[in-house]
């Protein structure tokens, strides 16, 4: 069933067909509708979920957590500073092995209050063991939500979904839900590798020392190699039962183009727009979305990037002292390329719009090797 | 002697606490309660360290380690998670220290209480952060010392009434207790089991290295807590005061305080505002149960007394 609904509902929507059992929510703009509409799901039965309305972030992560070691399927949507506040739990999910998933709105930390987009909050989340999805479009946001429960099930890590404050999650788009008994057969009932039982009483999480403490995470890191082959598989099958196309990349008529831009979130569709325009006007522009960007797709990137005459990443976050966190990453994944210029533009804090323009603008500095270590793209100064 | 105390034990007998430790026993009984249909959150508390160390546990039901502040919304998770797979049977516990619930963790309680979640929060009192090396919590009694209020800043405001306050916040059942009247706590425990929604339960557990005393009179102190008053025993249902124990014959809290290193700093005067706050929250609780209060008389006296000679650091309405 096709429906035009906005970023927001698509996480609400992805939360119920999930058949999340356990959704523990505190209300922070812009995520506030998702929670309004999951309240409105179980209040009219439509969901049999038990909703914590709990005080703050910080309880709904820790309950999030609790809920899925009884072995349920728990979801929780945040925002910026709820997400922020729930750092610490972050880590706990994922060290505890909880294979909980998030939505987070990107939404920039204050000070000063803002309620705009741009990605450090997600980004402050980096090495807190979880998977890391960025969204492109409401569907995007729908099917991510879907596949980050299988994915984070098979392996006991948590998932991170994340969408743009209102370009996405206050935007309506058109989005097929799929139907219910497929997404029940794509994603059957939960079933804990491990869970709290009184028949079978453990510990879990007590005190460890150096002689074992090490081992856990290395075990949590071999289990994250498994992540892209489990990825890789999944979104085959998810393209098998529903016909949509994903990877934790994305390219755009990437394969013979000369400059490459690589972009993440909305972003990714106004570049494809600049990508055809660029190619109209004779330059052999093309794009690289971030899909998921935990783990990293070192390998797609590599192939991808390699050869190209210059690359420009385009970060809507600052690693402050530091430098774009793509950008970052990137570099990292073309180390063995070091001929390749690799070009920062940083752009769009706090929700400044990015458009078409501005992208082509970027795309020609590349082209010309313009650029400053990061360009703070359009900043006034 | 027979007793009511279950034999079964869902303790073993290894384990990290201290000799003497009250949180060691607050345990102990309070399984004996709940029995084997039971699973725990622990935040970081003394319990953290006692259970003991990966893969050891010394505890026989299912015990999840949680951050400090989370015991109740862990716990309320937890019991979510059950209740959606037709197991809300399950006692879900949380087991947090003084600090772990008067401080860092009140937030989350506050919200599960609030919300009427079914969970049983259980805070063992040793009145202070034991497990860190005896900082103060708002747990910490007045005049005590602990590595952070050492003389003569020792503490001087009064420790936090949790069950006042989880009272105000209409919680079905809250009670205190001590380890020194384990048929009392039991039965308490039995009645929180027993009730669906929100529970609280403070039990009073000395700590030998922590209140300087020496261990093998742990179970004397902590009994005094009580027979001096400063710690009565008394549950609220619904809003409805009773005490469990009460007692005709007046003794002096400096019977309690004087055992106790972390008070031996106290001057005549200090110790008369101790007996007066004592005197205070005892006409209170009388008040709330309906009660006559036997020890007026000695409210009034110690009134008298801190009004014309008190330490600097009290306030008191003078004539």
């Amino acid at each position: 069933m096709r429906k035009v609904i906005t970023g927001n509902h698509a996480v609400s929507y992805a939360a119920k067909i999930a058949r999340s059992e356990v959704v523990a929510a505190y209300p922070i703009t812009p995520q506030t509708q998702v929670v309004e509409k999951i309240s409105s799901f179980c209040a009219d039965g439509e969901m049999d979920a038990i909703f914590i309305k709990v005080e703050s972030e910080h309880s709904a992560c820790a309950a999030c957590i609790g809920a899925s070691a009884a072995g349920a399927r728990a979801f929780t949507a945040t925002s910026s500073q709820g997400l922020a506040l729930m750092h610490e739990m972050l880590h706990w999910a994922a060290n505890a092995r909880t294979p909980i998933v998030i939505a987070n709105i990107n939404r920039a930390m204050g000070p000063p209050w803002s309620i705009w987009t741009d990605q450090n909050d997600s980004l402050s989340q980096r090495d807190t063991g979880w998977i890391h999805y960025y969204c492109e479009g409401n569907q995007d946001v729908l099917d991510s939500i879907i596949q980050a429960f299988k994915v984070s099930e098979t392996v006991s890590v948590p998932s991170l979904v994340v969408l743009d404050a209102f370009f996405l999650s206050h935007t309506s788009e058109p989005v097929d839900l799929p139907d219910q008994k497929l997404v029940d057969k794509f994603l059957p009932k939960y079933e804990a590798k491990w869970k709290l039982d009184p028949k079978e009483p453990h510990t879990y999480g007590g005190l460890t020392g150096p002689d074992r403490y090490y081992e856990l995470r290395y075990n949590l890191q071999k289990d994250f190699l498994r992540v892209e082959k489990v990825m890789d598989k999944v979104h085959q099958e998810f393209k098998e039962l529903f016909g949509r196309e994903y990877g934790r990349v994305e390219p755009f008529m990437a394969d013979d183009a000369e400059i490459l831009l690589v972009v993440s979130g909305t972003i990714s569709s106004t570049a494809k727009q600049a990508v055809v325009e660029a190619r109209e006007a004779g330059l052999k522009l093309g794009s690289l979305k971030i899909r998921v960007f935990r783990p990293f797709p070192f390998d797609l990137v590599k192939k991808y990037l390699k050869g190209k005459k210059a690359i420009a990443v385009i970060d809507r976050n600052y690693s402050f002292g530091g430098e774009g966190i793509f950008y970052s990453e990137v570099k990292s994944a073309m180390y063995d390329d070091p001929h390749l210029p690799i070009y920062s533009y940083i752009a769009g804090l706090g929700g400044r719009d990015v458009a078409v323009k501005d992208i082509l603008a970027i795309a020609n500095l590349a082209k010309e090797g313009k650029c400053d270590h990061p360009t703070w793209w359009g900043v006034k100064l | 002697m027979k007793t009511t105390i279950p034999k079964e034990e869902l303790i073993y007998s290894g384990h990290l606490a201290c000799q003497g430790c009250g949180a060691t026993l607050a345990m102990r009984y309070t399984l004996k309660a709940l029995g084997k249909n039971t699973v725990y959150t622990i935040p970081a508390c003394c319990w953290s360290v006692i259970d003991g160390p990966f893969p050891y546990t010394s505890l026989q039901i299912p015990l999840f380690h949680t951050a400090f502040e989370t015991a109740a919304s862990m716990a309320s998770g937890i019991q979510a998670g059950f209740a959606i797979r037709g197991k809300g049977d399950i006692n879900v516990v949380a087991w947090a220290g003084d600090g772990g619930t008067v401080d860092i963790g009140i937030q989350a309680l506050s919200g599960v209480v609030e919300r009427g979640d079914n969970v049983l929060y259980i805070c063992y009192d040793n009145e202070a952060y034991m497990n860190t090396g005896i900082q103060r919590s708002g747990s910490t009694p007045v005049g005590a010392w602990t590595t952070t209020t050492p003389p003569p800043h020792f503490k001087k405001v009064p420790k936090k009434d949790m069950v006042a306050i989880m009272v105000a916040h209409h919680i079905p059942y809250t009670a205190t207790g001590n380890i020194a009247y384990p048929e009392d706590w039991i039965k308490k425990v039995n009645k929180a089991k027993e009730i669906v929604g929100p529970k609280y339960l403070q039990i009073l557990a000395s700590c030998p290295p922590g209140w300087k005393h020496s261990s093998e009179i742990s179970i004397e102190v902590v009994r005094l807590a009580t027979s001096t008053r400063k710690w009565p025993l008394y549950e609220v249902e619904h809003g409805k005061y009773n005490f469990t124990r009460t007692t005709k014959k007046f003794v002096p809290v400096s019977e309690f305080l004087k055992l106790q290193g972390r008070f031996r700093h106290l001057t005549e005067e200090e110790i008369d505002v101790i007996q007066l706050l004592v005197e205070e929250h005892w006409a209170d609780l009388c008040a709330k149960a309906g009660i006559e209060n036997q020890f007026a008389d000695k409210l009034e006296e110690y009134t008298e007394k801190v009004k014309k000679n008190h330490p600097k650091w009290f306030h008191i309405e003078e004539d």
